[in-house]
């Protein structure tokens, strides 16, 4: 699945970001393939914000499309 | 921008070291510089605030404000920027946030991977207690192997600390597998930070050293991580989840449902403070009162002891656009108290860390005219001053998206000064009135940016921002930034408001002006229907657009012409300083085409709104 489907509250394992410039921005981020986040919010049709810690981010619709997840 | 040589207008003094202030964005760096050298930067919450380099002197040596970062490497111009300074840093300060050890040690192991010596500025130590986070300072500073202060910058807690360990600061612990391939690297590239980054893929300095990247920079990367994770795992300790009522009101700024009965709200105070009780009852007393009332008689009588109000230098000095009469009215008794107060307001809003939240709510919409949300952050400094505005259009992240934001800023948002005189003309026409004028301004907004975005090549970036705790802003440094920003307004506005007058009187006492009022008839009078006097007012507003808006506040029109010349003078052409910044950010073409199209803009949609109202 993909982090657009993840719903509000779900823990999700990040198995993969395609675009590399993201990938490694995400890295940074603290958010890297393997990593646990939380769903936190979910605009609709907007912006998915993920939780890792205290730590949150805001992930545009279209880029959340194209990151994949599985629930963890 | 590529800057090379970023550093080169510079003044360093011989034998003065660099000290260069380094972190994640919104960290507090700026709070650090202005600390240490007594000078005042911008300091706001959100990612992004300091966008070029600042510079000032801290004893014998000098000392670097950088714009935030998440790593060193040529992602975007800020990260360019940051990246050259720290190669040529002869002592990095590496300003970290406790509360998000996570995030902030990725650029920390890189910084001591470069070899550079280190100190860490621990800062947010505050922050950290009330949410329950414990961090062992100690510890940390064993496992990176550079000093580690713990500080809470905007209380000055541990500064003194810092500034007594600034020369304990050395290279830290480089992990040995690292350690060979970067002694392998700098036997062609001599400089340990410059191999770090070849080695690391970065394509623009291994082109310097006519070496190509390596694709190995994922690698590097998940390796740092790993070490972070395992740092963090050692040094942080959770006591509590102090998530409290700030968490939850983040929450609800982001949900469309409360997001945006707040941002209306928002909006409507920012108004209410601005358009009411700034426009009407502070500048009624300023301008009418004290200036006109009381300035304006004394100095004339003054002015008229040596020289006849009639003569050429009386109509100079104290005529209707006289240099000591209205020019001076305009700027303190009507503008600048609008400044002040929409400084006020704005740094609020900048000190609280609603301005990401904002950009997470309506990065739907922007997305329709090419942007992300992101772009929210320079259209609301747009407000402040459009000058101010374009160049944080460099943390956009391209520069399809940077050309969309600079055209959008220079046509159709006004800035605060002008701003507040439409405001305040605006709020006594009454609701309907103002909901055609932002109607009207937000389809051209829209249009624009829609129009551009269909035409411009490439692709826009996505959403991808850091949302960083509410806080509650502080008093001082909204009171500093108001300060600062006004007076930089001052600074700004008040010379091209005298050659602006100047201009004026000339052209009216050679009968120049008349000259062009009949000239310009067709298009005042006739597209839209105007006052053949309002010439005048566009003439100033060349020079600078809220000057032309001050002009409109006297002139005496009724509601739907009012309209018809806020609209007009909102889309004009931007102010003189905001063009040359236009040209310096995206070069002469674009610049051009901004200012013919403001033209264009201006009077097709004055004239449209003027044959349907009147
Ligand atoms: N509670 C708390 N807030 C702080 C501390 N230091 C800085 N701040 C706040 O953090 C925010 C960011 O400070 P800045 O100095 O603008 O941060 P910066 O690192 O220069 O940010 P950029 O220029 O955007 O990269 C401001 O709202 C400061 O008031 C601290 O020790 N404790
Ligand atoms: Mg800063």
């Amino acid at each position: 699945m993909t982090l657009a489907q993840a719903t509000r509250g779900q823990r999700i394992e990040v198995v993969a970001i395609p675009d590399p410039a993201v990938r490694a921005q995400a890295i940074r981020f603290g958010i890297s393939a393997g990593e646990r986040v939380e769903c936190a919010e979910k605009l609709p049709a907007g912006p998915v914000i993920i939780a890792k810690g205290r730590q949150e981010i805001a992930v545009g619709r279209r880029l959340a499309e194209s990151i994949e997840v599985r629930p963890a | 921008m590529h800057c090379h040589n970023c550093l080169s207008h510079i003044n360093i003094p011989a034998g003065a070291k660099k000290i260069v202030l380094v972190g994640n964005p919104n960290v507090g760096k700026s709070v650090f510089f202005n600390a240490f050298t007594g000078m005042y930067v911008d300091v706001s919450n959100f990612p992004g605030t300091t966008v070029d380099i600042s510079h000032g002197r801290y004893g014998g040596d000098v000392i670097l404000d950088t714009p935030g970062i998440y790593g060193i490497s040529s992602f975007n111009d800020e990260e360019r920027v940051a990246r050259d300074v720290v190669l040529a840093a002869d002592l990095v300060v590496n300003v970290v946030d406790a509360v998000h050890l996570e995030r902030d040690l990725f650029l920390t192991l890189q910084l001591v991977d470069t070899g550079l010596p280190v100190i860490v500025a621990l800062n947010m130590m505050d922050e950290a207690k009330t949410r329950g986070i414990a961090v062992d300072a100690d510890l940390l500073e064993h496992l990176l192997g550079v000093p580690v202060v713990p500080t809470v910058a905007v209380k000055g807690q541990g500064l003194d600390d810092l500034k007594a360990r600034l020369p304990e600061a050395r290279p830290g612990i480089v992990p040995p597998e690292l350690q060979k391939e970067l002694r392998e690297m700098m036997r062609t590239v001599a400089a340990s930070p410059e191999a770090l980054l070849v080695l690391e893929g970065d394509e623009e300095v291994a082109g310097r050293h006519g070496l190509s990247a390596g694709g190995r920079r994922e690698d590097f990367y998940q390796e740092r991580r790993r070490r972070v994770n395992d740092i963090v795992g050692h040094v942080v300790r959770e006591v509590t989840d102090g998530a409290g009522f700030a968490a939850r009101l983040g929450r609800w700024m982001l949900r469309p449902l409360t997001g945006v009965p707040i941002f209306a709200l928002i909006l409507y105070a920012m108004y209410y403070i601005i358009g009411v009780l700034v426009a009407q009852d502070i500048v009624g007393f300023t301008e009418e009162t004290l200036m006109q009332g009381l300035y304006e008689p004394a100095v004339r009588g003054f002015v008229g002891r040596f020289a006849s109000e009639e003569s050429v230098i009386g109509t100079i000095l104290v005529g209707e656009f006289g240099l000591l009469t209205m020019t001076v009215t305009y700027i303190l008794g009507l503008l600048l108290p609008l400044v002040v107060g929409f400084y006020l307001v704005l740094s609020v809003m900048e000190d609280s860390g609603y301005l990401p939240r904002l950009a997470t709510l309506v990065d739907r919409l922007m997305n329709a005219i090419g942007l992300n949300g992101r772009a929210v952050i320079p259209m609301i400094l747009g407000f402040g001053c459009v000058t101010m505005a374009t160049i944080t259009t460099r943390i956009l992240g391209s520069q399809r998206e940077r050309t969309i934001a600079t055209a959008v800023l220079g046509l159709a948002i006004p800035c605060s000064a002008q701003l507040g005189v439409i405001a305040g003309m605006l709020a006594g026409l009454g609701p309907e009135y103002i909901a055609i004028y932002t109607g009207v301004i937000v389809l051209i907004l829209g249009l624009v940016g829609k129009v551009l975005h269909s035409v411009l090549p490439g692709e826009s970036t996505d959403l991808l921002i850091d949302l960083p705790p509410l806080r509650l802003p502080r008093g001082e440094n909204v009171l500093k930034k108001t300060v600062t920003k006004s007076y930089a307004f001052l600074r700004e506005a008040a010379p091209l408001f005298m050659l602006g007058a100047l201009l004026i009187t000339v052209l009216q006492v050679t009968g120049l002006l008349e000259v062009i009022q009949d000239g310009l008839a067709p298009l005042t009078n006739g597209l839209l229907k105007l006052p053949r006097e309002t010439a005048t007012v566009f003439i100033m507003g060349m020079i600078r657009r809220d000057f032309g808006a001050a002009g409109l506040e006297d002139m005496a029109l009724g509601p739907a012409e009012t309209l018809v010349s806020l609209t007009v003078i909102t889309l004009f052409v931007p102010c003189i300083a905001a063009l040359i910044v236009i040209l310096k950010e995206r070069g002469l073409k674009e610049g051009a085409l901004i200012w013919l199209g403001s033209w264009l803009a201006a009077f097709a949609v004055g004239g449209i709104v003027a044959h349907i109202l009147i």
